[in-house]
């Protein structure tokens, strides 16, 4: 890794800073210039910096990028969930596609739509809510914008969250109001079309997420992020979740997006009081990949799961940042992330559990298992607690490693091919996170994709090989 | 010609400097024949199991080995089996996320392909299983959990067995199948060997085991003493009893005596 931190003048450039949208409220006006101002004063982080050691964001950093035009005649048909999804928000290079999108079936009460719209309209929540989670100023918490409202310094300032808020356009804003319950996932489907010509300017997009439940709200919520393959582009992604008590989200991310592409990603999520949040996470595109996803566990007998998926090869990158924060007491988590990386790819996780002192009867535990497909691929896995209570039980383990040649041999001493029992091997490891997935859309596309990549039939789905787990979740 | 011709096989383990651990093994198994090879820990048995199966982290120095009139040496781990040669493992590997039907059915139909008939439909393979598993006492619910994963060392055992009748294979080698077994389980794993081998008398069986209660339930035509990588000793079922009763202490200064022997007619001298 030969990436150097730029000369902090050069940063500026890269991004070009649109002075447009002067009609904004103030209060947008000023969040953005705060971000700004952020993204100035901090510049791109560097691998002199803990959390940047292993990934090299030299190919973005170098860069200059232009901000990408929506399209509303895409051809979204290869990546929308269709009718398995209740409702679908469409975004063509971070622009809302009402055209393009399904919102049918919206019970009056809640809100699921285009966040420009939202802004316009003058939503209340938005302006209490936006950045006001997603943390990207080092200040002290002073409880305004971009601080991580009642967050304590565990969670560290993001540069890229403040690009994406300085750059704050569009996005999905969703409010699901007490006792709302959503039948069938949300799809938020961003993707990505801008080609590239010679001595053009980088596309780039800034796509914001605000989701709000109060309480006792049950919702899935997808966020698919997809290109065509071979396109260059940046996504930037930032999406923050309050979610109140007694609530059942389910959360899925799936990055798809073209492997010359840059996927840069933070997630911020409130949990509230007996709230289960399942987030599961399956990356197989970019050519970089960065995400951060903080959890924070703010009321008791709230419970998280992350569960992560990377299948990459190539030359793709993929880093995975977990934080999970124990706020208070009597929540469990879980936690698996999988990385299953041939040629030369390279991984990286790193899962941060901070237990608060009064995080009491804290129960957490976190694996991280790797494949290595290839003499040249690669992977760095960092478990991390930092624990402040004295009753708690924090496990963590973590494995990196080929294909098991004795399990290989098993299979071949039973008739099956050396290579056939390979990649069987290798769909059954992918496959214990996949068949946690319950949104079955995603689950099947997830697995078709693995099975495609690893020469099995297309058929041959978790239903096949079908080794229920009794703990899976 | 016999089934199974293993001439002179030498064989150690396949890492720079690796330890030789099968220094001549000579052995013929015809058709129908159940062979025991009894020794201690450590005289080669599981390695002849596993060099006769494929496995690749043992390297054969010299020797040679027929199967069915066919060089088996030259044959990869799976077109071994594909051949007819089941290994019930010593150790059975656990594979995570692999259910046990998914993983027979793969095995059976690769087989099945390779001998030129056509694959089971889920159908059809259900009705197989559930046939053997009737003859092996095993639970329904075996099918659906992952290969071996969180098996009791019974389960496991049992398993291997009960994947043998499944493959139904020509020559079945049972390393060590006994071991981990209470008298009870024994009895089941013993009585699904025994009518495997009515129902083909063609089968041929190798037998591995440390101990002569085993031999109580699968008789052997043949009992061979494995001693440091060689058969030493070879005869009918009645070996088994004289082992029991005398140890393999007086096998060792046979296996010394021979060494010595062949040493001299090299015109080597050992201690």
């Amino acid at each position: 890794m030969t990436y150097v931190a730029p000369q902090k003048p050069a940063q500026l450039a890269n991004f070009a800073f649109a002075g447009s949208d002067n009609n904004a409220a103030p209060w947008l006006s000023e969040l953005r210039f705060k971000a700004r101002e952020e993204a100035r004063r901090r510049g791109y982080p560097s691998n002199k910096e803990e959390a940047w050691r292993f990934t090299n964001i030299g190919p973005i950093a170098k860069a200059s990028f232009r901000i990408a035009k929506g399209n509303n005649q895409t051809d979204v048909s290869p990546y929308s969930l269709g009718s398995d999804a209740a409702i679908e928000l469409v975004f063509v290079n971070g622009h809302f596609s009402s055209r393009l999108s399904k919102i049918d079936r919206l019970p009056p009460e809640v809100t699921i739509g285009s966040l420009r719209d939202a802004i316009e309209a003058e939503h209340p929540i938005v302006q209490d809510t936006l950045a006001h989670y997603a943390r990207f100023t080092v200040s002290p918490s002073s409880g305004t914008p971009g601080d991580g409202r009642g967050l304590s310094a565990k969670f560290e300032a993001n540069p890229f969250v403040a690009f994406n808020t300085a750059f704050i356009h569009d996005g999905a804003f969703i409010h699901l109001p007490s006792h709302t319950e959503i039948d069938g996932p949300i799809h938020l489907l961003f993707v990505s079309t801008t080609t590239n010509g010679a001595g053009e300017l980088i596309a780039c997009s800034h796509p914001r997420v605000l989701v709000v439940a109060e309480n006792h709200v049950t919702a899935t919520l997808v966020e698919s992020y997809v290109g065509a393959e071979g396109q260059t582009y940046f996504t930037n992604a930032v999406t923050e979740m309050v979610i109140g008590d007694e609530c059942h989200i389910d959360h899925c991310k799936l990055n798809q997006e073209s492997r010359s592409a840059f996927h840069v990603a933070t997630m911020q999520v409130e949990v509230g009081r007996q709230t289960q949040f399942i987030s599961q996470s399956a990356t197989t595109g970019g050519k970089i990949t960065r995400n951060d996803l903080n959890v924070s566990l703010n009321g008791e007998y709230a419970e998280a799961t992350l569960n992560g998926l990377v299948v990459i090869s190539g030359d793709q990158h993929c880093d995975n940042h977990t934080l999970l924060a124990h706020e208070k007491a009597h929540c469990p988590s879980h936690e698996l992330y999988k990385h299953v990386l041939d040629s030369h790819a390279s991984g990286v996780f790193k899962g941060k559990i901070y237990v608060r002192q009064d995080a009491q009867k804290t129960d957490s535990k976190q694996t991280s298992k790797s494949l290595l497909l290839s003499d040249d691929a690669s992977m760095n896995s960092q478990p991390a607690l930092e624990i402040h209570a004295d009753d708690v039980k924090c496990t963590h383990g973590s494995t990196i490693g080929p294909v098991d040649e004795e399990m290989v041999f098993y299979l071949r001493s039973r008739g099956v091919a050396l290579e056939a029992a390979r990649h069987l091997l290798t769909y059954a490891f992918a496959a214990d996170v996949t068949r946690r997935i319950k949104v079955e859309p995603v689950r099947r596309r997830l697995e078709d994709f693995i099975a495609s990549q690893h020469g099995l039939p297309l058929d041959l789905r978790i239903t096949d090989l079908g080794a229920a787990d009794d703990k899976a979740r | 010609m016999a089934m199974l011709e293993i001439s002179n096989l030498h064989a150690r383990v396949a890492v720079p400097g690796g330890k030789d651990i099968l220094k001549g093994v000579n052995l013929s198994v015809n058709a129908g024949e159940i062979h025991a090879i009894m020794g201690r820990n450590g005289s080669g048995k599981s390695t002849l199991c596993q060099v006769l199966a494929g496995r690749d982290t043992y390297e054969v120095t010299s020797g040679q080995v027929f199967y069915e009139g066919k060089e088996l040496l030259a044959l990869s781990a799976e077109e071994r089996a594909r051949e007819g040669i089941f290994l019930a493992f010593q150790y059975p590997v656990e594979i995570p996320g692999v259910s046990t039907a998914y993983f027979l059915k793969a095995a059976v139909n690769a087989c099945r392909k390779h001998r030129g008939q056509e694959e089971l439909d889920a159908m059809s393979f259900l009705k197989l299983i559930k046939e053997k598993q009737a003859m092996l006492e095993i639970d329904q619910s075996f099918m659906n959990r992952a290969v071996n994963e969180g098996f009791s060392g019974g389960e496991k055992k049992r398993n291997e067995v009960f994947q043998m009748a499944v493959m139904n294979p020509r020559l079945g080698l049972l390393d060590e199948t006994d071991s981990g077994l209470d008298i009870d389980a024994l009895k089941t794993v013993a009585g699904g060997v025994n009518k495997l081998h009515r129902q083909d008398q063609q089968r041929a069986l190798v037998v591995v085991t440390h101990y002569q209660r085993l031999l109580d339930y699968i008789v052997p035509d043949f009992v061979h003493v494995m001693i440091d990588g060689r058969i030493v000793e070879s005869g009918g079922k009645e070996l088994a009893l004289e082992l029991e009763s005398k140890g393999y202490g007086s096998f060792e200064e046979e296996g010394m005596i021979a060494r010595n022997a062949e040493a001299a007619a090299k015109g080597v001298q050992v201690r």
